[in-house]
């Protein structure tokens, strides 16, 4: 297992450094420093020298390194990894130099507690922040209120206390759905899915038991015949959703879902991932665009780029954002827009076009040309990056899902009160040209 | 809540005195800040620090958790340096392991069996045994681990103490998280000791699965691993077994799903029903792909997971090849294991889709990834033969693009293309020949070089070209020397007029004027057979020219020993270089599958790989990124 995890702000200078096995030399701290933070062309997240291996994931302004000595679960180094960027951002609302040198001994704490020789133990943080405090609410803990916390923290439920009231019990939930679309420059879909998160944010007292039920038809299990596509468009008119797949946090019980596909779980308290799911059939793509990029001899490229809603005119979407790119080697750039901004980045090697509102149903057009500089230098061709899109758009989901029901059992018998918001942004949203 | 300041250089002398001065220390807030600087210079590898041993020590005494564990932090640093201090430090850690609050002693027990000292060592055995029995499953739990760092520290003293077998009552523990913890401080034990070795019965086995749902996502992992130390002996168990399981593959952590297709890859090799691991293996599918939305590395992760997986079961995803598709900000190392994986999954029925997607990528700006993209192209000329006349195309466009390495690494792939269908595509040579000037790596031009040579009878000028590239003979790479000598001893065979005043030349150098043995002796050999063979030319050619062996990408596979070697490691960092374990690690034991009754294994898995005398065909991709440096 880990050998090691080490902090770096960007300069290469550790932060943190807590070793948890023998054989590893001090010095090992300057070997990843060379190797990695000052090369220019890192090429892996994983680095082996002779028998040392570094895995690394970079966060804000820090490198978060893992240091092993064998054949060690790179899926659990790296998922531990991430979740020491979970618990800074529980701990500390964000986890980067600042917060890390303002909270180091905290951090060699939690350090000592998540794991023990390498292995990870428990990184819930709602246990966690029984008995490892931020500085000022700490007290010396009892020995029995100890003991509570080591049930919580080994027990089968080591995610949720037992003691928790809310005068009101409500519960948030929020699907969003990030849609991926990589278009050609024909205009034909290459391809697009929908990646969707279930964020709940549970505020229940007690141990409540929950129901969760979804319009889906999971793909799973059933025999792939010819006729399946057509069998699937038939549900989605019947207004099921078909999801290729579903993952779920560690509170929902699996053996159940396998069993009769019901979502049920006694949830964490606050906000956690209940699900994550993947559709690819039947997308509603929210936007569709058209773009037509002519280059001009060697000092001019043409733009036209036309993008409409497909969604129904009482919604609205925001942020829109669309990055067309311009040659490296691009002087100046005139623009035209039929509405929102358009400004030529040059950092970027882009033209950002934002339209701050775009009702459905509408359609809006780009024109433009970027002047080229003939340079002395041989040309080199431009790569014509895809134009990419951004946007955030509420109350509609591309996959077509919807929350059926939440219920909650809890033997107090309290109500609750549920909330669903639906949100879509663009993942990759991308057209060639 | 500035606690940043502390990262300042600090003196030793000087923090001395704020621990041991002898001034009112109310709630200790004067030592605590000065343990606070310690800490930071610590971890800045500031190595006065070492000078305040004692008087760190002396503050464990103090009733402060926050101070006990700065001091205890510091000593695990810097035990080795100063071994006899240290033991002054070990009564109040045992007086610790005795402490009312579980989690008191488990910190203790936590420090203690960190430090690799003797007289620790020795010290804990005692304390060790009755804490793996202790009735909180929090200490249980962490004496666990504490054996295996003991183990790690001092193997014979706890082979001879019963410890062992302490962790082993474990696994009967009534709470999943210590029986998981037990799995793990045996798991690491076992893999490097000599004679142990784990074994989990068909019973046990099936009561792991059972608590797998009460632990948390860690212990999960752990447990998966131990399961791969129990052996079928019948294939209904096995498939029993794996059924159960795949659940486990819903979950959100990478790391089960991954262990979860780990275990149901190795009982596959006990069931004895085919269908009933087509279904079985059918279901890696959607989380494999569904792993592509988590953030890059594990992506990363999954891809080279998917990419061995695929070798043995490439119909899980055969219709899912778009997800593979690159997106343009996905990291360099991603791009790479989606090309390999779309070459994989290359088929007569995607082809078209495919050659359109690596067109694209070809135009990127990544010189290693476009190199490798218009390589794949190559590759599956030779891999579907229906496709060739299509990859040709793509290539013949991409050479017009004029861009140097393109035109070069389509050069080498044509070549292999001719050698796949000799006397098929030669009308694309005078393209090829157009482009001569921007070949400058060794490769480039040997694949050139062959070309010319084997093409020289209907290569117009074939004689001037080879001349051009026999100017700069001398300064050229062996490679490329070799392949200029066979060409104009082939020239010299098809066009005798043509050749006749080159060959001597070229004879001449790689003889008399080369201290490569290699080079000396092919020209040796030309030589005397061009001479002793003048009346007998026939024969010359038959030799020279005779017939290739045909080439495939198939060498590009991995070898059936090592894949069932590396699918009993899914998921570890032996998968994302696909080779061996002990090729990275050395002295880790190689995982196998053990006999039984249910093991499965026809000797036909085991024929020796096909020879393949191509010595270019092969390692297009190389699997490791050139990131792994052996020892």
């Amino acid at each position: 297992m880990l050998s090691a995890i080490l902090l770096y702000n960007q300069k290469g200078e550790v932060l943190i450094s807590r070793i948890y096995r023998d054989g590893l030399r001090r010095s090992i701290s300057d070997l990843f420093r060379i190797q990695v933070i000052s090369n220019t062309d890192v090429r892996s997240p994983v680095l082996t020298l002779g028998t040392t291996t570094f895995c690394h994931v970079k966060h804000e302004n820090i490198y978060i390194v893992a240091v092993s000595r064998q054949n060690a679960d790179v899926a659990l180094i790296f998922e531990f990894l991430y979740k020491i960027v979970a618990l800074g951002r529980a701990y500390f609302g964000k986890l980067d130099e600042e917060a890390i040198k303002n909270n180091f001994t905290l951090i060699y704490e939690l350090l000592d507690e998540v794991m023990d020789f390498g292995y990870p133990q428990n990184t819930e943080t709602d246990t966690l922040k029984m008995y490892i405090m931020t500085e000022g609410v700490r007290s010396e803990i009892r020995a029995e209120e100890s003991r509570k916390i080591t049930m919580q923290a080994t027990g089968a439920m080591s995610w949720r206390r037992d003691d928790i009231k809310y005068r009101r019990n409500e519960v948030f939930v929020d699907v969003f759905e990030d849609v991926n679309l990589l278009m050609s420059a024909t205009g034909t879909v290459l391809r697009a899915d929908v990646a969707g998160q279930i964020i709940l944010r549970a505020f229940l007292s007690g141990m409540p038991e929950c129901k969760f039920g979804l319009n889906d038809r999971l793909l799973i299990d059933q025999p792939d015949d010819g006729n399946s596509k057509s069998k699937r468009a038939a549900k989605a008119a019947a207004g099921s959703v078909t999801l290729e797949d579903c993952q779920f946090h560690q509170c929902v019980r699996l053996g159940r879902f396998d069993a009769d596909r019901t979502i049920s779980f006694i949830p964490p308290d606050g906000e956690f991932e209940l699900m994550k799911y993947r559709a690819t059939e039947n997308i509603n793509l929210p936007f569709t665009v058209h773009v037509l990029v002519n280059e001009i001899g060697r000092t001019k490229v043409e733009y036209q780029v036309a993008v409409k809603a497909t969604f129904g005119a009482k919604l609205f979407a925001t942020n829109v954002v669309l990055k067309i790119p311009t040659p490296l080697n691009t002087a100046s750039v005139t623009t035209h827009v039929t509405q929102g901004k358009a400004k030529y980045e040059p950092s970027e090697n882009a033209i950002n076009w934002k339209i701050s509102r775009f009702t459905g149903g509408s359609e809006y057009v780009f024109s433009g040309e970027a002047e080229l500089l003939s340079s002395m230098t041989k040309h080199k061709t431009w790569s014509r990056p895809p134009v990419a899109m951004q946007f955030s758009l509420m109350m509609f989901t591309s996959s077509g899902l919807l929350v059926r029901y939440l219920k909650v059992f809890e033997k107090s018998n309290y109500s609750s009160v549920k909330w669903v918001r639906y949100v879509v942004r663009a993942g990759s949203y991308e057209i060639r040209f | 809540m500035s606690d940043a300041k502390f990262f300042a250089k600090g003196k030793a002398a000087e923090l001395r005195l704020e621990l041991t001065s002898d001034k009112k220390d109310k709630n200790y807030v004067r030592r605590k800040t000065a343990l606070k600087r310690i800490v930071a210079n610590m971890t800045m590898n500031n190595n006065e620090m070492i000078q305040l041993f004692p008087d760190v020590l002396d503050c464990i005494k103090l009733d402060s958790l926050e101070i006990k564990k700065m001091c205890f932090l510091y000593l695990i640093n810097y035990c080795r340096l100063k071994p006899d201090l240290a033991n002054k430090a070990l009564p109040v850690l045992l007086d610790d392991l005795r402490d009312r609050s579980p989690l008191i002693r488990a910190l203790s027990l936590r420090t203690v069996s960190c430090i690799p000292l003797p007289a620790f060592n020795e010290a804990l055995v005692d304390p060790l045994g009755r804490l793996l029995r202790d009735p909180d499953p929090y200490v249980r739990k962490t004496a666990a681990f504490g054996v295996a760092k003991l183990w790690a520290s001092d193997a014979p003293l706890v082979e001879k103490s019963g410890l062992i077998e302490g962790v082993n009552q474990l696994l009967v523990d009534s709470n999943p998280t210590v029986v998981s913890a037990g799995l793990a401080a045996l798991t690491d034990i076992t893999d490097k000791s000599e004679g142990m070795k784990l074994a989990i019965g068909y019973q046990d086995a099936s009561k792991l699965v059972q608590i797998l749902g009460d632990c948390n996502e860690w212990s999960q992992t752990y447990i998966l691993s131990a399961l791969m130390a129990y052996t079928p002996q019948d294939p209904a168990e096995a498939l029993l077994m794996a059924e159960r399981l795949s659940p486990r593959l819903q979950h959100s952590n990478a790391s089960v799903v991954l262990g979860t297709i780990r275990v149901i890859l190795y009982l596959t090799h006990y069931i004895s029903d085919d269908s009933a691991i087509q279904g079985l293996v059918k279901r890696f599918g959607p989380p494999l792909v569904t792993l592509l939305s988590k953030p890059h590395e594990i992506q990363y992760v999954a891809l080279r997971n998917c990419f061995l997986i695929l070798q043995q079961y490439p119909q899980i995803l055969q219709n899912d090849i778009k997800v593979f598709f690159c997106k343009y900000n996905d990291p360099i190392y991603i791009k790479v294991t989606k090309l390999e994986i779309i070459f994989l999954l290359a088929s007569e029925d995607n082809i078209k889709e495919i050659l359109r997607e690596l067109r694209e990528y070809a135009s990127e700006i990544d010189v290693q990834f476009v190199r490798k993209a218009v390589r794949a192209i190559g590759k599956l000329a030779i891999k579907i033969n229906t496709a060739a006349r299509d990859c040709i195309d793509t290539l013949l466009d991409l050479v017009a693009t004029r861009v140097s390495y393109i035109v070069q690494e389509a050069t080498v792939v044509i070549k292999n293309i001719f050698r796949k269908y000799p006397n098929k595509y030669e009308s694309i040579i005078s393209v090829l020949c157009k482009n001569l000037d921007s070949l400058d790596e060794p490769e480039a031009k040997a694949a050139m070089v062959w070309i010319i040579g084997q093409y020289a009878d209907r290569i117009e000028n074939s004689d001037e070209l080879l001349d051009e590239f026999l100017f700069t003979f001398k300064e050229e790479t062996i490679e490329v020397q070799l392949a200029l000598l066979t060409a104009t001893v082939k020239l010299f065979i098809q066009r005798p007029a043509k050749g006749q005043e080159l060959v001597l030349q070229v004879l001449k150098w790689s003889t008399e004027e080369t201290d490569n043995p290699d080079l000396r002796d092919r020209g040796y050999m030309y030589w005397r057979l061009l001479s002793s063979a003048s009346g007998n030319a026939d024969i010359t050619r038959q030799v020279v020219m005779s017939e290739k062996p045909a080439i495939s990408v198939e060498s590009d596979k991995l070898d059936v020993r090592t894949l069932e070697e590396l699918s009993l490691n899914i998921g570890s960092l032996s998968s994302i270089y696909l080779k061996p374990v002990s090729q990275i690690f050395k002295g880790t034991k190689a995982r196998h599958l053990e006999q039984s009754p249910a093991l499965r294994r026809s000797d036909s898995n085991f024929e020796s790989p096909g020879f393949y005398p191509n010595y270019t065909a092969a390692n297009y991709f190389s699997t490791n990124g050139g990131d792994l440096l052996s020892e």
